[in-house]
């Protein structure tokens, strides 16, 4: 059977009035001059349906920044796609509400940081509460199907049956509750970020009741944090297998954290065809099946259902891209996991998102 | 475990959810946020039929009648698995 790809997550910039310190995004945040320009979009997205892509996410940073976002989202309508903007709505108004609606956008995905303003502001390093109310009102009154999207952490994950709340009182089709995962600027700020073993347990409980009361109303998504799993995520439904990521500089990779792998080259959408990239480069190809797999992965009657988990996260913690993710309580790397989670909770210094910034140094530091 | 739905329920696609012909696979399709379900011909003919005014009994009939059998279980496995997704509500 041919190996088709269904998405395609466009991170059209990195520029971002927020400032999160769980963003996902590198620490070597690309500037305005380094992004690729509206024709290359076009084409990357014709590419992409032509490849078997339905889904595709605008997300970044900000991708309201890209003053071609209209053009962008009414040339993916035309070509088939199914989109959906992941925003902080912050700097959106009606009038571009208006117009995204008319260019054909399907979903509209706002980040909340919290419950309640103050605290959602100290994690977001920004005033931004207001601008989020406002444009969910805007995204039900358009009629657009509407999720928020909460990242949770120790400083939140208390607030979680309120944050539901939230998100159902401001009219939300979907809520998504993802836990922090350790890639780019959340790396920075592991130990602050943290939940503790006791946070985790409440949660599945708050979840699960949450599911019971909304059900048919808004559809509940969350996601575990993986440390707490004995087994890893399966990575994107496999490395290269379903999934494309387009970085702000055109670089094409099989995972919004693959960036992190530096043993791997990525090729650039300016370069080659996005059909030569998926099928051909070595970046797609590196972690593809089973054949790059060690033991204990090798072996195991699981390597279907998880693909050995995320290649990032191994290659973050073991420096070897095709080790066992160190999740899995298989891996001889558990050590590793189980040390952070009996590490004692730091206190709330965020090393903020900001570019231009040097890892390391917090720039603001907020009490929660 | 699904919940086997009711032959007196009458299904509606999730408003948010939209079928669409992908020419890339020559397939029918179901998209809806961040998930997309390529569906067989059969899955694809059972939904049309999902008009919100027509009861789970009727589709079965419906499809019943066309091919000359009993699909009463594989109409209501099939939306049963959909309504438990709730890709498909109930209209009533």
């Amino acid at each position: 059977m041919e190996r088709r790809p269904t998405t395609l997550l466009a991170e059209l910039t990195h520029r971002c009035p927020l400032h999160c310190p769980y963003c996902s995004n590198p620490l070597d945040l690309k500037r305005s001059n380094a992004e690729i320009s509206t024709e290359d979009w076009k084409r990357v997205f014709t590419e992409a349906r032509a490849l078997g892509v339905l889904q595709l996410g605008l997300s970044g940073g900000e991708p309201l920044v890209r003053r071609d976002l209209e053009q962008l989202v009414e040339h993916a309508r035309d070509t088939g796609l199914y989109s959906t903007l992941v925003t902080s709505a912050v700097g959106l108004t009606r009038e571009r509400t208006v117009r995204l609606k008319e260019a054909g956008l399907d979903h509209v995905q706002i980040s909340f940081q919290d419950s309640e303003r103050e605290l959602a502001e100290q994690i977001a390093g920004t005033r931004s509460w207001d601008a989020k109310q406002q444009a969910a009102e805007w995204v039900k009154e358009l009629g657009f199907a509407f999720t928020v999207n909460v990242v949770l952490h120790r400083a939140n994950l208390d607030h979680l049956g309120a944050i539901i709340d939230k998100a159902a009182e401001l009219g939300a089709d979907r809520v998504e509750l993802a836990n922090t995962q350790y890639y780019g600027w959340a790396v920075s700020n592991r130990e602050a970020l943290m939940p503790t073993r006791a946070q985790v347990d409440r949660s599945e409980g708050i979840v699960d009741r949450a599911v019971a009361k909304y059900r048919g109303q808004m559809q509940i998504v969350y996601v575990l944090p993986d440390y707490y799993s004995a087994y890893p995520k399966p990575c994107q439904g496999g490395w290269g297998n379903l999934y494309i990521v387009v970085a702000p500089d055109g670089r094409a990779m099989p995972c919004h954290a693959a960036s992190q792998i530096t043993s791997l080259h990525f090729d650039s959408v300016r370069d080659r065809s996005l059909a030569w990239i998926w099928e051909e480069s070595s970046a797609f190809r590196a972690f593809r099946g089973d054949e790059w797999m060690q033991e204990p992965c090798r072996s195991c009657p699981r390597k279907h259902l998880d693909f050995g988990g995320c290649r990032c996260q191994a290659f973050a913690l073991t420096g070897d891209a095709t080790r066992t993710d160190p999740v899995c309580t298989l891996s001889a790397d558990r050590a590793v996991i189980d040390a952070m989670l009996d590490g004692e909770p730091a206190p709330y210094q965020y090393v903020y998102r900001e570019m231009g910034a040097v890892a390391g140094a917090p720039l603001l530091v907020g009490k929660a | 475990m699904t919940a086997t739905i009711a032959p007196t329920a009458r299904p509606a696609l999730w408003r948010l959810a939209r079928i669409s012909f992908d020419p890339v696979r020559k397939q029918q399709v179901l998209l809806y946020p961040e998930g997309a379900i390529l569906l067989n011909d059969t899955g694809a003919e059972i939904l049309a039929l999902c008009d919100g005014k027509r009861t789970v009994a009727d589709v079965a009939a419906a499809l019943g009648a066309k091919y000359g059998a009993d699909v009463t279980a594989d109409v209501t496995e099939y939306l049963s698995q959909l309504a438990d997704r709730e890709l498909i509500r109930d209209a009533v």
